[in-house]
Formats: structure tokens, C-alpha cells, sequence
């Protein structure tokens, strides 16, 4: 009984949330390192991207009760129950599922027309001028700051708080009645979700590259430009695609992380540092080591600095039961973890875990 | 011929108040709070508070022969103390302001007074900078607060835990002068008292992932957990995530966290929670309520404080005569405390007009400034409760 108490503490405060933040680090992860692999730039801009498609997303979210209203009211016969149908699962209609999800292609649209908006007036003009990277990262800090201010000026500096439906699949206390163990497990809708989610957009994303024509053709632009282009690859459609699948990626892992978290445009912001610490312990430019850093950094950030005295104290015979709190280090430290894993991979793997660019 | 007398002394005496009104000042007094950052959400009524009694003075033109008060607003942004302390130099050597109503988190406020305040002998009054630290810093003398300093609320809060039979908690603290400040005191102060600290862990604020810091505090236990963080911040994070993996079920919000925020985003969640924060008796507030009008929220956090905070300031400036700081520094112990005539909130141009008259007052104001020792507020604090999602006044203290 005291191994499955100390299993399940463990589950419910370490196991489980680095898991879930793990799966959004590797999103945002993931889009940067397309943009570093295909565009040859690291994008400073990527946590901003997050919050203005998780933005868009809140506002169709909040919208939809109206037009779900606006429905019934106008067309009562046809259209309405198709609606209500369509709805029946989502928090709106008293489902268990966040009505977010059913905003969220609306947001990925909107984002990718910001993004292809953007690559037009501004990186295209640098891309022909065939501006140094170097350039290019200055470039996107500045629409970093533009993006930043967007969002401020649309929906404010606060927080939001868009999650509807079931906020549980199992609560700490549901799960403490259901097993009548001492520790509970909580894990969230969002937490589940957000699982679920990345291994699908995941899936869908490798089979895209490895696949399609068209992710071919990405793939061999990202490896040799000049190549690919003598070989008739059109860049230009290229460059599209790829903001359109950043625009995807971006907004899904903004949602989530709204979702499982809270929406504030500031911490969407600092999420770039471990967003940029998972990709590059990865490799920049690679796909696979986008996920893998993403939980690594994950991971490291929660288990290092987890207490492990009530674990511990499950497992030990009562004498031996640590007094103190068996912390390896202070959660103070627990961004020096990503920091000193980075330096580590940095110096020893200089292009990441799996090898991706050096620049 | 007596009339004549009179009538030219009348002439004179008019002549001389239109001398004095064409030669009347323009006052400017920085307010330095932080806009961007921690505590965006709570500083624009902040600043709303202290440009009211500006305006309320500048409007009864009695602040020495009618000056006009300016406020030149700047942005501390809370955590940043290089970004506030060029802010500051700006607003004095630039837009030369006379003081400076500010600033906000205690950080901040401590690099402003080193490095600007005190090199060039401008006062300045925080209405929210709460650091036992604050008290002991080389000041010259320039430095005011009127909100209490935390070394008070470790006190109270151990009161109001210990009176509800709580006597093991672990605390949380946001890492900065503020919540290190409170987390020390309260933890000192609960300690004599019998009680135990389980864990005192720092978060910091705007992260992505509480995870890590609610693992550490569950593992260490606990009847309650105290967060002293910032409600816009880290704080809703952690209580988000504690509540979330089933860690605790109440806590205990020092003043940073009370917000209508805060019950906007945790509802029932919280029932059997309890906090503080300073806060004057319910008349005073109810009275600068009205003052107020709705113009903006005047119940949100240290909103009174920065309206006492300018006020003090403009008193001072009248009693010396003089809007030079190194003139009005030492007068604003006389004017905030007795002897003299009361004065609340809203009864500004009487102050001024008693002062003027070379009479005492004693300013009680929106908060019911009584400043101690090296310049600081009192404080009472009241009590909060929540019950069915609802925060409730629990107590004054």
C-alpha cells in the first residue's frame, strides 16, 4: 500500500505536469526549430505568435455562445440542431470538452494570415536581400516587440481565463474516495488534452514531412537551398507552407498552454527561454529533438527540484523516515537546470542531442 | 478718510493675490508606478488616487498663492530597478518634478532612493513599497511610506493564523525585496509564536510551470500554505497548481494577492481561505468611496494610500511654504500626525487653508495616516475571509 501511496505522489506531482508542459515546451519547440531548419532564423517572436493565436482563439471562444444564440433564434429548424450537435460535447453546450478547441482553426487561420502577412512586408525583404541570419534574428525581435504590443492592445495585459467543460478527468479527492489510498491523482482535462493533441499534431506533422510531396520539398530546401531550388522547388511556396505549419503549431501549443495553465500575454513571453533551451538541447533544425528536449527540459526542471521526502517516507521503514526534506535543490535553482543541461549539451554535443544545424 | 483708507487697503491686499496668482507655481510631482509588469492591474488606480488629490488641491488654488499641481506619471515597472531608476533620474533632472509620489514594489523603490532620491534631495512618499528593509535604509530623511512595513503584517498574519488553530503552514514566496521581506518576517514573528514553517520556498514570477515549486511545498506540508506572491503574477500560478494536484485545499494571501482578481479566478475553490491587508476602518473608506465617485475602482489595493501618499506631499510643500524639497522633508511628520486639526479625505483645501493660517493639522486622510519611526505607516490591516466564493471582511487588526 505504501509503494503505490509513494508511486502515486510521485505520478500526481512530478510524473503527470512535467508531462503535460513537457508536450507544450515541445510545440513551441517544434516551431521554432522549422523555422530554424527551413527559414535559417531563430525566431524571437515564436512565444509572442503563441499568444497572439491563443488570443484569436479566446475571442472566437467567447463568441461562439452569440452565435450559437444567434443560430436558434434565426433558423430554428435546420441549421440549429446541426449546431447543437456539433457544440453537444464542448463546455458551451455543458460538455466535458473547452469550447476552445472548437475556436481553435479559426485561430490557427487568423495566425497564419498574420504570419504570411509579416513574412511579406518584413522577412521577404530580407530574404532577398540575402541578409546574414544574424540580421534576421534582430529582425524578429522586432516583431517580437510589434506582436507584444498587439496583443496588449487587443486584449490587454491581464490574464484570461477561457477554460470551460470538465476541468477534471480525475480529481485528487474523486481519486482518493475511488482507490482509498492517502495521496490523491489529480489529471486534468487540459493535462489530457494537451497529451493528446501534441501526439496527434506530432503524428500528423512527421507524416507531412516524410510523406507528402510537399514536405519532401521542405525537407530538401531545409538541406540544401541552391540544390533544391535548381531542382525546381518552388521557395517561395516553400517559405508559406512552413509559416502556415508554424502558425498551427504555435497556436495549438498556445491554446493548450492557456488552457492547462492561464492566458497573460507577459508569460507567454518568458516562455521563449525554455521554449529556446528545449530546442536547442534537442538540436536546432530537427523535429525529433524538439520533442525529446522539450521533455527533457520538462523533466529536469521538476524532478531535480522535487522533495522527495514524502515519497521517501512511504518507502522507508519509519526509523530511517528523513527528517529534512530530501531536496536536491531549491526550486530557486530550478531554471539553472535547463541552463546547465544547455551548457552541457552545448559543450559536449555542440548540435544538440540529434544533431541538428550548427548555423 | 477712513473709508478711503479701507478701501485702499482692500485694493492693495486684491492686488496683492493677483500678484501672487500671476506668479503662482507650477508644481510637478512624478508618480512612479509600475504600469508594465508584476502589478500592471492595481497601478493605474493607484496613480488615479494620487492625481485626484492633485487635482483636488490644484482646483481649491489655495496651495501657496494658488499653485498648479502637475503629476508627470513613469513607469517602475516593479522588478526592474535599472529601468526605474533611469525613469526617475528622467522625471528630475528632465521634467524636474519637486517630489515624487512612489514608488511601488519595495525593490524598485529602494533603488530609486539610492540612486536618485538622495543624490538630488528629492522626497519621495511609496504608498506600497512594504519591505521591512526600507525602515533601516540611509534616507536623509527624504523617505516616507504610507502603507506599513511587512515586519507589522508577519504579526498580524501570525495572529490571525495562529486565533484560527493553525500551527504548521509552509510558505511560498515571490522571489523579490517584497515577498523575501514578508516571508522572513512572518516566518520570525510565527516562530516565536509557537508555530512551524514547514518549507519557505521562493517562486518566481511569470513563469511558464509551477510544477516544481507545488512538488516541494506538498512534500514539505502543512495545514495552509501561505503565498506571498502577486495575484497578476507567480501567486495565481502556484494556487492554480496546488489546488490543481490536490496540495492544499486553503490558504493563507498576504496583501499582494487580495484582489477582486482573485476571487475572479479561484470562486469557491478558495472557501475557508483567509488573508490580509492594510486597509483603513470602513468609515474612512466608505468616505473616500464617495470622494471618488466612481471615477475609478478607490477599494483597490493601496489606491487610498497613493491618494495619502501625494496629499501629504502638497501639505508639506503649504506648511514650508516652499515646494524645495530640502525645505518641505521635515514637515511631513508635522502634518501627518497630531497635533492639529483632523483632516479627511476630500478636506484638503481646509488643510491647506489652516496651514496657510500658520495653524497645525493632523492629517488622517483616506487611510488614517499616523506615520512612525523613520517615517511609515502604522497600519491596520483588515481581515479577509472567503465564504462561498465571496470574500468577506473577517476582522480588523
Amino acid at each position: 500500500m505504501d509503494v503505490l501511496n509513494a508511486l502515486v505522489a510521485f505520478a500526481n506531482f512530478v510524473l503527470v505536469p512535467a508531462t503535460a508542459y513537457g508536450a507544450q515546451l515541445a510545440l513551441g519547440a517544434l516551431g521554432v526549430t522549422l523555422i530554424y531548419g527551413i527559414l535559417r532564423f531563430s525566431n524571437f517572436a515564436h512565444g509572442d505568435t503563441m499568444a497572439f493565436g491563443a488570443m484569436v482563439t479566446i475571442l472566437v471562444t467567447w463568441s461562439i455562445p452569440l452565435v450559437f444564440a444567434w443560430l436558434q433564434f434565426n433558423f430554428p429548424t435546420l441549421l440549429f440542431p446541426i449546431a447543437d450537435w456539433v457544440l453537444s460535447p464542448f463546455g458551451v453546450a455543458g460538455g466535458p470538452l473547452p469550447t476552445a478547441l472548437l475556436a481553435l482553426p479559426v485561430g490557427i487561420l487568423v495566425t497564419a494570415l498574420l504570419l504570411l502577412g509579416t513574412d511579406r512586408v518584413i522577412y521577404g525583404f530580407y530574404r532577398q536581400q540575402r541578409a546574414k541570419p544574424v540580421v534576421l534574428v534582430i529582425v524578429s525581435m522586432g516583431v517580437m516587440f510589434m506582436m507584444n504590443g498587439l496583443v496588449r492592445f487587443v486584449i490587454g495585459p491581464d490574464d484570461q481565463r477561457f477554460a470551460d467543460g470538465a476541468r477534471f478527468i480525475v480529481s485528487a479527492r474523486e481519486f482518493k474516495a475511488m482507490t482509498g489510498l492517502r495521496e490523491g491523482l489529480a489529471f486534468k482535462t487540459s493535462q489530457g488534452i494537451t497529451i493528446v493533441t501534441a501526439v496527434i499534431v506530432v503524428a500528423a506533422l512527421f507524416w507531412f514531412l516524410n510523406r507528402t510531396r510537399t514536405g519532401k520539398s521542405m525537407r530538401a530546401y531545409s538541406d540544401n537551398e541552391d540544390l533544391a531550388l535548381l531542382s525546381g522547388i518552388n521557395p517561395e511556396r516553400v517559405v508559406a507552407i512552413t509559416w502556415i505549419i508554424v502558425a498551427a503549431l504555435a497556436t495549438v501549443a498556445g491554446v493548450l498552454y492557456g488552457l492547462d495553465k492561464s492566458f497573460k500575454p507577459f508569460t507567454y513571453f518568458q516562455l521563449l527561454l525554455p521554449i529556446f533551451a528545449s530546442a536547442i538541447v534537442g538540436g536546432l533544425g530537427s523535429p525529433v529533438g524538439a520533442i525529446v528536449g522539450g521533455f527533457v527540459i520538462a523533466f529536469s526542471e521538476v524532478t531535480v527540484t522535487y522533495a522527495w521526502k514524502k515519497v521517501l517516507g512511504y518507502l522507508m521503514p519509519e526509523a530511517l523516515e528523513p527528517s529534512g526534506l530530501v531536496q536536491l535543490l531549491s526550486t530557486d535553482y530550478k531554471f539553472a537546470v535547463s541552463f546547465v543541461i544547455l551548457v552541457i549539451v552545448l559543450l559536449f554535443r555542440p548540435t544538440g542531442i540529434f544533431a541538428g544545424k550548427t548555423g | 478718510m477712513k473709508h478711503l483708507l479701507l478701501g485702499s487697503a482692500a485694493l492693495i491686499s486684491l492686488a496683492g493675490a493677483a500678484m501672487a496668482g500671476s506668479h503662482s507655481e507650477d508644481i510637478k510631482i512624478g508618480v512612479i508606478l509600475g504600469y508594465t509588469g508584476p502589478i500592471e492591474s492595481l497601478t493605474p488606480q493607484m496613480a488615479d488616487g494620487a492625481e485626484l488629490a492633485m487635482k483636488e488641491v490644484t482646483d481649491s488654488g489655495k496651495l501657496m498663492g494658488g499653485a498648479k499641481v502637475t503629476p508627470v506619471r513613469a513607469d517602475s515597472t516593479c522588478v526592474d530597478a535599472g529601468a526605474a531608476t533611469a525613469a526617475a533620474e528622467r522625471l528630475v533632472t528632465a521634467d524636474g518634478v519637486k517630489a515624487i509620489m512612489g514608488a511601488d514594489c519595495s525593490g524598485v523603490t529602494g533603488a530609486i532612493l539610492q540612486n536618485v532620491a538622495r543624490p538630488n534631495g528629492i522626497v519621495m512618499i511609496s504608498p506600497s513599497a512594504t519591505s521591512p528593509a526600507l525602515s533601516t535604509a540611509e534616507d536623509d530623511g527624504l523617505f516616507f511610506r504610507t502603507s506599513p512595513s511587512d515586519a507589522r503584517q508577519g504579526v498580524v498574519m501570525t495572529e490571525v493564523l495562529m486565533e484560527a488553530g493553525i500551527n504548521e503552514v509552509a510558505v511560498t514566496y515571490t522571489n523579490n525585496d517584497y515577498g523575501k521581506g514578508l516571508a522572513d518576517s512572518f516566518q520570525a514573528a510565527f516562530e516565536a509564536a509557537g508555530g512551524s514553517v514547514t518549507i519557505s520556498a521562493a517562486h518566481e514570477d511569470g513563469k511558464a510551470d509551477y510544477s516544481a515549486e507545488v512538488g516541494a511545498l506538498a512534500s514539505a506540508g502543512g495545514d495552509r500554505l501561505v503565498v506571498a506572491g502577486y495575484v497578476d503574477q507567480g501567486g495565481s500560478g502556484i494556487v492554480r497548481a496546488a489546488l490543481d494536484s490536490g496540495a492544499f485545499d486553503t490558504f493563507h494571501f498576504p496583501d499582494g494577492m487580495i484582489s477582486d482578481k482573485l476571487v475572479e479566478n479561484f470562486g469557491s475553490e478558495i472557501d475557508g481561505s483567509s488573508g490580509q491587508h492594510p486597509s483603513p476602518s470602513d468609515e474612512l473608506a466608505t468616505r473616500f468611496t464617495d470622494l471618488v465617485g466612481g471615477a475609478f475602482d478607490a477599494t483597490s489595493p493601496f489606491v487610498p494610500e497613493s491618494y495619502d501618499a501625494a496629499a501629504l506631499i502638497m501639505l508639506a510643500m503649504q506648511a514650508a511654504g516652499s515646494s524645495d524639497s530640502a525645505d518641505f522633508a521635515g514637515k511631513i511628520m508635522d502634518v501627518a500626525n497630531a497635533p492639529g486639526e483632523p483632516i479627511q479625505s476630500g478636506e484638503l483645501a481646509k488643510a491647506l487653508e489652516i496651514l496657510a493660517d500658520g495653524g497645525d493639522i493632523d492629517y488622517v486622510g483616506a487611510t488614517g495616516v499616523e506615520l512612525i519611526g523613520p517615517g511609515e505607516a502604522a497600519g491596520t490591516y483588515r481581515v479577509v475571509g472567503f465564504e462561498n466564493g465571496e470574500e468577506v471582511t473577517a476582522g480588523r487588526k
